[in-house]
């Protein structure tokens, strides 16, 4: 209905107002925009085949020239069309990952932060439990098992992430269940539904965004180091083309562009997360602090 | 001469959205021994105006007028003078007990500092000292050794009393002192502050949101509304301002066949300090307002009874 | 209309025994009553209320309203809620700050599922005193002044028709020249729709503004009860003739020592005799006030207290 809708429009004006004031957010924002879509109109200029071992044109590791801007690596592919194209893998599994991790914990934090007894102690046992357990080794283990796909590797971050986002809910669904405004909603009929998505939610959500911005770049960098360990999705991403620069011997032949491009592509977009998600937080953050 | 004279004050924040106006040109004066009590809705200036007493007050703010505590403009002392006259010659008890007390020192400690930092006695003594004053505001002396989640918010708020005794000021500013106290405790705390100006010969400024807890501790009354003191007499008085004469009907006399089963209020709310109304700041609410009255702002006239009130139609009575 | 019949409230908790916040309560309000339940802090009069609303069950004892005993299903509750509605003391604390005022008082009838919500709000608040209705919708709670805020919190009840309010220190955190108003709302209510309102508060003089009658608790038992004029003009019992002389206006004080026990350890016998002033004077025999239990107060109108010098 137009109430909502005004509210909203307001809510996020007053957001973005205070979001512009941070320059190294903004820039993290362009660079993950510039960078999501250059991922999604990819296939409108070129396909999988830039990855096709057989379909290297150039010389085998050849330097940076006109033809292959970006030098090519040891089947003669063009390592800027594999950046291009490999974008695609690693984003989706990053986004995806700490989606899938963001739903869980904030499903786990909520329930234990709003029903107390012993739901409250089996979920943060369990979620203890998933803490402590080294996150990348389990990945490692999970995405063996599980065998090599996007969505293995997906489930593998997403299923070893998320404790820390559970935690963090369930705190704050702890401070926002001792306001009087949920008594209240209580009073009025409200069901432990009702509660939840219609008052914890809300107060949490802005939260959860900053901490699953984050959760993105750690997602990437670990979809990474994964693919570096030998665990991947067959599919080219920036992580298996580093691991294809260290299993030719890259470094040692001096074939520095085949490091340093999905490299610097790693760091740029955790970085562009990063920065996004910390002025997330900065600006999410003192107004929840003074509203709830 | 009196023991402390305000003059003018005023007092006004900066904030981004542009000046508020806390305090508007307040004048008082406080005799030794005596008791004024200062009565005002929030947001009325009546704690910016105690904290100003002793520049507390935040950096944003901007402080205009004289204050002249024992003859000393408390606004042009040196930091050093200000901090040896902070609990020294005046101290304040704050509203809300459990924020005013360090969670993990011992009670002895915290009353026994201001005496150490001003170096008015050597440890032993200020032990010495300490039990004397918890004695007087009516705990035993062991609760020295508690820490203050061990003693309930009414012996907590004696344990600030006690604090603010310690270095024998002659003003003891009290700002709220027992709002967040039970029926019962408020009682027991408000016959302890009496009884130590009656005996001891401290002056009092107490400030509160509830008329009836001054009328019965003070000497003197002032009543404020957006940042200016409407009405100041004797506490025993009636009142002529119409805006004093609303806050005294808020709270009934129980007994009282008028009020049985008609509450009396004001409407409207108070006004924004950053809009404030025109001419007398109380007319949009005024229930007895002229015309004039949202053009003319009226100062405080001589009202009899060594009474002062800033309302026209007392003017027109008295004359 | 709404009773409280044997009422007990015990909060166990591990190492120490069993808080006994409401322990043994008889209290009902009729239609078109307002009551006052007057105490101090930790009397137990918030955990009545709540019990009240079917907020917390009782260890023992039951609640009623229109003479059916309150059921504890979910289904039974929420029919339960559009008869009977709170008012909370912290009206900032009552509204979800993220809320529009429209948003606040439509929360009821929307989890209620009643037809016409945007013509049912617009009653609400203009029934609380907000008119014209429209000018508040899209104001968030911190655009308001504390009365406004405490009136969207009473609009937000009335929007779901109930016959009865519980109302829990409706006024004490507003400025005294609002208070007033609020308060004359409450009595209008009463006057238009014939609500019933049960008010908590530690404020005698707000009983005798608006109550009919007044129920004194003291460590989670109701020690005396009545029409508010006989009441507060001649209490019977120890307990409220201190309270009553603690007001400023009265004559000559009787100051309780202590603080109010703990409702862990209550005392044997009257539980207010290790407090009683008639007591410390030495004026009854104390062996009766320490070892002989008191009979919990019947529910009934007429003027009563529980004390072994009225009985």
């Amino acid at each position: 209905m137009s109430i909502a809708w005004t509210r909203r429009r307001l809510a996020f004006g007053r957001f973005w107002a205070s979001f512009r004031t941070h320059k190294a957010g903004v820039a993290g924002l362009i660079v993950l925009v510039v960078a999501v879509l250059l991922a999604l109109v990819a296939p409108l200029f070129i396909d999988a085949g830039v990855t096709n071992v057989v379909s290297g044109t150039g010389a085998k590791l050849a330097p940076p020239s006109l033809h292959d801007p970006l030098g090519t690596d040891e089947s003669g592919r063009s390592i800027l069309l594999m950046i291009w194209w490999g974008s695609r893998t690693s984003l989706l599994i990053g986004f995806l990952a700490a989606l899938l991790s963001m739903v869980i914990g904030t499903v786990l934090g909520i329930a234990a932060g709003h029903f107390r007894g012993w739901i409250s102690a089996i979920v943060m046992r369990i979620t203890d439990w998933f803490l402590v357990l080294p996150s990348l080794v389990t990945a490692l283990v999970l995405a063996a098992i599980l065998g090599g796909s996007t969505l293995t590797i997906i489930a593998a971050i997403g299923v070893t992430s998320w404790p820390s986002t559970a935690r963090l809910i369930r705190a704050q669904t702890l401070a926002v269940e001792a306001r009087p405004y949920i008594e209240r909603s209580q009073a009025l009929g409200g069901g432990h539904w009702h509660i939840t998505t219609r008052h914890v939610l809300p107060n949490v959500a802005p939260l959860l965004l900053a901490s699953t911005t984050l959760e993105v770049a750690s997602a990437i960098v670990t979809e990474s180091t994964l693919a570096f360990l030998g665990v991947s999705a067959n599919k080219t991403s920036w992580g298996t083309m580093l691991r294809g620069s260290y299993d030719w011997g890259a470094a040692t032949s001096g074939a520095w562009w085949y490091i340093l491009v999905p490299g610097l592509c790693i760091v740029t977009v955790v970085m562009a997360f990063t920065l996004c998600g910390r002025a997330l937080e900065t600006v999410l953050n003192p107004r929840l602090r003074r509203a709830v | 001469m009196s023991l402390l004279e305000v003059d003018n004050l005023s007092v006004t924040y900066r904030i981004a959205s542009g000046d508020v106006l806390a305090v508007r040109g307040v004048s008082l004066s406080l005799e030794a021994g005596e008791a004024l009590g200062i009565v005002g809705e929030s947001g009325s200036g009546k704690s910016t105006l105690a904290m100003a007493m002793l520049r507390l007050l935040p950096k944003d703010a901007r402080t205009e007028g004289r204050i002249l505590l024992g003859g000393e403009d408390v606004l042009a002392m040196k930091w050093g003078r200000l901090r040896a006259v902070r609990w020294a010659e005046a101290s304040i008890v704050f509203q809300g007990a459990q924020h005013g007390l360090n969670p993990v020192q011992r009670i002895g400690d915290q009353i026994a500092e201001p005496l150490l930092v001003h170096k008015l006695a050597t440890p032993e003594k200020a032990r010495a000292r300490v039990v004397e004053l918890l004695e007087q505001v009516g705990l035993p002396a062991w609760r020295a050794r508690s820490y203050p989640h061990e003693v309930s918010g009414g012996q907590r708020q004696r344990v600030m009393i006690a604090m603010a005794l310690a270095c024998e000021p002659q003003l003891i500013i009290a700002d709220e002192p027992t709002t967040a106290l039970d029926l019962m405790v408020q009682a027991q705390v408000l016959a302890l502050i009496k009884d130590l100006i009656a005996s001891r010969g401290i002056s009092l400024l107490m400030i509160s949101h509830d008329l009836s807890v001054l009328a019965d501790t003070c000497d003197r009354l002032a009543v404020m509304y957006a940042g200016r003191v409407v009405e100041a007499g004797p506490s025993s008085g009636t009142f002529r301002h119409p805006y004093s004469q609303a806050l005294a009907a808020a709270f009934p006399t129980v007994g009282d066949p008028t009020s049985r089963l008609a509450p009396q209020g004001l409407g409207g709310d108070p006004p924004d300090p950053q809009r404030l109304p025109s001419g007398c700041v109380f007319h949009p609410r005024c229930p007895v307002a002229l015309d004039t009255c949202s053009t003319v702002d009226i100062d405080l006239r001589p009202a009899g009874d060594r009474r002062t009130a800033a309302c026209v139609l007392v003017l027109e009575e008295s004359c | 209309m709404l009773a409280a019949t044997d009422l007990r409230v015990e909060f166990a908790s591990r190492g120490r025994p069993a808080a006994r916040a409401v322990d043994g309560v008889n209290l009902a309000v009729g239609a078109g009553e307002i009551v006052a339940l007057v105490g101090e802090s930790g009397c137990g009069k918030t955990t009545l209320a709540r019990t009240l609303l079917g907020l917390e069950r009782p260890t023992a004892g039951t609640v009623s309203y229109d003479g059916t005993p309150l059921s504890y299903r979910a289904r039974a509750l929420k029919a339960y809620r559009r008869e009977v509605q709170l008012v909370l003391q912290d009206p900032m604390g009552s509204l979800n700050p993220r809320q529009t005022v429209y948003e606040a008082v439509a929360e009821g009838p929307r989890i209620h599922g009643l037809p016409d919500e945007e013509k049912v709000v617009a009653e609400a608040l203009s029934r609380a005193g907000l008119r014209p209705p429209e000018r508040f919708f899209l104001r968030y709670p911190h655009e308001l002044s504390g009365g406004q805020r405490q009136r969207v919190v009473i609009a937000g009840a009335l929007a779901l028709d109930p016959k009865v309010l519980i109302a829990d220190e409706p006024v004490a955190s507003l400025d005294a020249s609002v208070r007033g108003e609020i308060l004359a709302l409450l009595l209008r209510l009463r006057d238009d729709l014939g609500l019933s309102a049960l008010v908590v508060t530690h404020d005698l003089g707000l009983a005798w503004n608006i109550a009919d009658r007044v129920a004194v608790m003291y460590l989670g038992r109701i020690v005396e009860s009545g029409p508010t004029e006989e009441i507060l003009r001649a209490p019977q019992h120890p307990y409220t003739q201190a309270l009553l002389s603690v007001l400023p206006e009265s004559p000559e004080r009787i100051v309780l020592t202590g603080e109010p026990p703990d409702p862990t350890r209550i005392p044997t016998g009257c539980r207010f005799h290790p407090r009683c002033q008639v007591v410390a004077a030495g004026n009854v025999i104390a062996p009766t006030c320490q070892t002989t239990l008191l009979p919990v107060l019947p529910a009934i109108p007429e003027p009563q207290s529980a004390c072994h010098l009225t009985i």
